[in-house]
Order: C-alpha cells, then structure tokens, then sequence
C-alpha cells in the first residue's frame, strides 16, 4: 500500500512546539536535522519502503484558467495562505499502522536543543490504478 | 563485455544505416534496439566483432520495421535487404551526429536526451533515471525530437556552439540514477576534440575537467556542501588538474579565445592556489572582464562581484554588485556573503535566510540555512542552558 507523507511550511492542527525558523537555530542543530531527515530516507531505502521523497520550495503561485484568448490569472506569491507544503514522500508499506508508524518516527526530528519537533505529517493513502476484484 | 567499447560505437553504427538509405530517425531506433539485445545477450555469448554484430541486428530490426510499415501501409515493399554500404567517412558521420542532436531547432531538454542516445549509446531508460523522469515520458521526448528533425540532411555541419551548450548541460545534471553524467559529458567532449580542432571545444572539455577535478572536495561524508575556500584542497584530483591545464594551454595559444576556454581559464586559476588564501583573485577579475566582454552574461556579471569582494575588498563587491540585475539565480546568496565579508552580519543572515528560500536545489537550501544560523549564531551567542 503506497501512502503520500505531506510535510507543512505551515498549516495543519495546532503545533505541539513552538519553535523559531530553522535559520535561527544553531548550526549544529540544522545539521542534525537534515542528517535525521537524510538517515531516514536512507533507511527506508534500504528496508524498501521508500518509493519517491521531493522538497519544495516555499516559492510559485495558484494558477488558473481565466477563459479562452485570455492569460492565466495568478494568485502568489503564496503570502496569504494558511497551509503551504514543504515536501512530500511516498511510502509503500504493508499497513496502515506501519505508515503511521513511519510518520511518527519522521516527525520526531531534532530541532532546537535537540529536541524532537513533534511536527504534524499528513498522511495520505494513495488510490491505485488497478482494478481488482475485492476478495 | 566492455560496455564503454559498445556505446563508443553506436554513432558509427547509426552513421552505416543511414548510408545504407534509412532515415535517421529510424536508423537510431533500430541502433537502440540492437544497444539493447547486445547489452542482455554479450555477457553471456560476445560477439567476434561487435561493430559487424551491431550493424547487422540493427539493420534487421530496421528492415523488420520497414516491413512492418508497408504491410500496415498495405504497399509492395522496395527495399534492397542487402544495400551496400556507402562510401565510410565514419569520423565526419560521428561529428554531423552531434550536429544534428544538438540542432539549434531542438528545445535543450531534447537535445540532451538525443545526444545521450544517439551520441552516447545510453539507453532510453538509463537517461530517463539520471533526469529522473518516467522512461515513457523520456521515449516520448526523443522521439519528438526526431520528428521535428525530419528532413534535416546528415551531410551538413552544424551549430557548434549549441552542440557545446548541450554538452555542458549534460555535464552540470551531474551524477543520480547508475549514469554518471558529468563523466558522459567528458566523455563526449573528449571524443569531439578527436573530430574538430575548434579551441572552444578544448576549452569547454578543459573546463569540465578542471571542475570535476574538485568532484569529491565539493561536499563532505555527511553530504553537506562545502564551497570552494572550504574545501580540502588535498583531495583534488591532480592528475585530471594536470590534463585539463594542459589542454586548456595548448587551446589559448590558438589565440582565438572563446567563453569556455576563460571560464576554463578561471578554473585553472583555483586549481593553481595551493590554499584559498593564495588565489590570484586580481587574475580572476581580469579573465571575468574577458568573459563579461565575449557575453555580456548577467550571470558572469554577478560572480565577477564575488572575485572582486576578494581582489579588491567587500566594498568594491558589493559596488559591483549594484549594477546587477537582482533576478540572477544566487543573487541574494552573494549579497549575503559580500555583506558578511563587510561585516554586515545582520543584513548578512537576513539574505543568508532569504536566499535559502529561493535555492534551487537541496544541498544548497540546507548549506544557506546553515549559513543563516551561522552568523546569528555569531550575532547572538546562547547562553548555556
């Protein structure tokens, strides 16, 4: 079963932590950050459950369509919204409750004093494109 | 099986069909497809001749293909299953190759798939992983290209500048998937200095050995980026420096400078210093005035105001600076550093942090986060908890 894991720029439920933008932390504590971030998708390389991680950056804009003969209305940069998304991984694992296990595990990152950030994840199932019959 | 041998010939190959009367664009599928039995069949049963083998699978699978298409078409098919080869010229067949994958019509996305493919006897799969696009999409990508090159004759010469342009876009993906593209793109470049002795050519191959030199310098066992003053100086490789100074030499005394041999030349200039400290930044400046006049390149503009932070102090940097354009990629990420090495640290992690926003890539987001926290860290030392 594949599931998406969503990392926020912000947005979500109420954060456990308050904490201070990462450019405000110590440099040892930007490193064992990303390193945590880096040993985890490792990781679940080599237990074969990773299928694809990306970063984005907190930059681009809403598009849409604003009729024919006409140009695409922009909306962005993204100033006003109140959930912006930072990254995303895709999981493909045998339950449910080993995806929420990861999740956990994912949002346990070090952040300043080391201490985990306790971050929200979204976790989302993917739908597949087979049509099986249910058993 | 000398898998290396078996790429090198795959532009000759596709050079004999098209001779023989196929069209490119057919000639290069059925030469990936020969590529790609020889790369399942070799290793167990290797051919006595590897270029005869691959001619003459390839030409079956295209007179297979020319079947298929006049029965579909439902026509009487006219095609001599024996064609004699034409006459060889296989180095010039090699060169108008690149010409023709690197055809300035191409956008540069398709011209580097094609190349990789019909010049670099990669196969579509191996080219779809280093892009990291689906292999579907990548097949697409190609062929599309070779549709909009069809009628273009092979037996003319090309663009050379975008046949360069292409290789070095190759050689900047740099290294992801089993395909290691910076060394593909020396590679490639390698082999055109053996078809045309234009001192562009040396200076880009110059270039790109110069800049691969300091490959594993360029960040450390934990994958963090280390810029150039940083890095371990002991752990360039010499023997391409070497190679590469050599040939970049060799090319100026030509005396028809051209933008890669300078940029090559400024790459030279680094490998020369034994520390940092030493770098003959005022030099740099001077071959950055160079390359400033050949291109006019705002990008050129904006490092030559980090040589002279450097030749002639933070404040004449950030002078130069001014009068760049500030939508330059990095911008904000140099303004950063000249503001640090002005002694500007507030403004100096401002930018840092700014700049980590709008990185292109991840190693570099986290290496200007670390730079941000870096200075305020400076700025605000912690009191221990």
């Amino acid at each position: 079963m594949k599931y998406l894991l969503l990392k926020h720029y912000r947005g979500g439920p109420k954060p456990a932590h308050d904490y201070a933008p990462m450019d405000q932390w110590t440099p040892e504590e930007v490193d064992a950050h990303v390193q945590y971030m880096r040993d985890f998708a490792v990781r679940l390389q080599e237990t074969g459950e990773l299928v694809d991680e990306r970063a984005l950056s907190p930059e681009g804009a809403f598009i849409r369509s604003d009729g024919e003969g006409r140009p695409p209305v922009t909306d962005g940069p993204f100033v006003e919204t109140k959930d912006l998304i930072a990254g995303w991984m895709v999981i493909d694992v045998e339950s449910w409750d080993r995806a929420v296990e990861l999740a956990g595990e994912l949002s346990a990152a070090p952040g300043p004093g080391g201490r985990p950030i306790q971050e929200w994840l979204e976790v989302r199932p993917l739908l597949t494109m087979s049509l099986t019959d249910p058993e | 099986m000398n898998v290396s041998l078996l790429r090198d010939l795959v532009p000759a190959v596709i050079g004999v069909l098209v001779r023989r009367g196929a069209d490119f664009a057919s000639a290069e599928d059925a030469v990936q497809e020969a590529l790609i039995k020889a790369l399942s069949t070799w290793p167990d049963d290797p051919p006595r001749d590897a270029k005869a083998w691959l001619v003459a699978v390839a030409w079956r699978k295209h007179l297979d293909e020319v079947r298929a298409e006049a029965s579909r078409r439902g026509r009487e098919l006219a095609v001599d299953a024996l064609a004699p080869d034409g006459p060889a010229l296989a180095t010039d067949d090699t060169l108008r190759l690149y010409f023709l994958c690197a055809h300035p019509t191409l956008p540069p996305a398709a011209a580097v798939a094609l190349t990789l493919r019909a010049v670099g006897g990669l196969t579509t799969r191996q080219i779809a992983a280093a892009y990291l696009v689906p292999e579907a999409t990548m097949a697409q990508r190609i062929s599309r290209a070779k549709k909009r090159l069809a009628g273009q004759p092979l037996d003319q010469p090309g663009d050379l500048g975008t046949v360069l342009r292409v290789l070095y876009l190759v050689f900047n993906e740099g290294y992801s998937g089993d395909v290691d593209l910076a060394a593909e793109a020396i590679r490639l470049a390698r082999q055109l200095t053996t078809l045309t002795d234009e001192p562009e050519v040396a200076g880009l191959l110059a270039l790109m050995l110069l800049q691969h030199a300091r490959r594993a310098s360029r960040t450390d066992p934990g994958g963090r980026l280390v810029p150039l003053a940083a890095q371990d100086r002991s752990r360039w490789d010499t023997t391409l420096i070497a190679e590469g100074v050599t040939i970049l030499q060799t090319a100026l005394a030509r005396d028809r400078l051209g933008e890669y041999q300078a940029q090559a030349a400024i790459a030279a200039l680094h490998a020369d210093a034994c520390s940092a400290e030493e770098t003959d930044w005022v030099q740099i400046v001077e071959w950055y005035d160079e390359l400033l006049t050949l291109t006019g390149s705002p990008v050129v503009r904006l490092n030559r105001a980090v040589a002279l932070g450097e030749a002639d102090g933070a404040q004449a940097g950030l002078a130069a600076l001014a009068a760049v354009d500030p939508s330059v990629p990095r911008f904000t990420a140099v303004s950063a550093h000249l503001h640090e090495r002005a002694g500007d640290l507030a403004r100096a992690a401002d930018l840092y942090a700014e700049a980590s926003h709008a990185a292109p890539s991840l190693p570099e987001r986290d290496h200007l986060t670390r730079q941000a926290a870096r200075v305020r860290h400076h700025l605000r030392p912690r009191t221990p908890p």
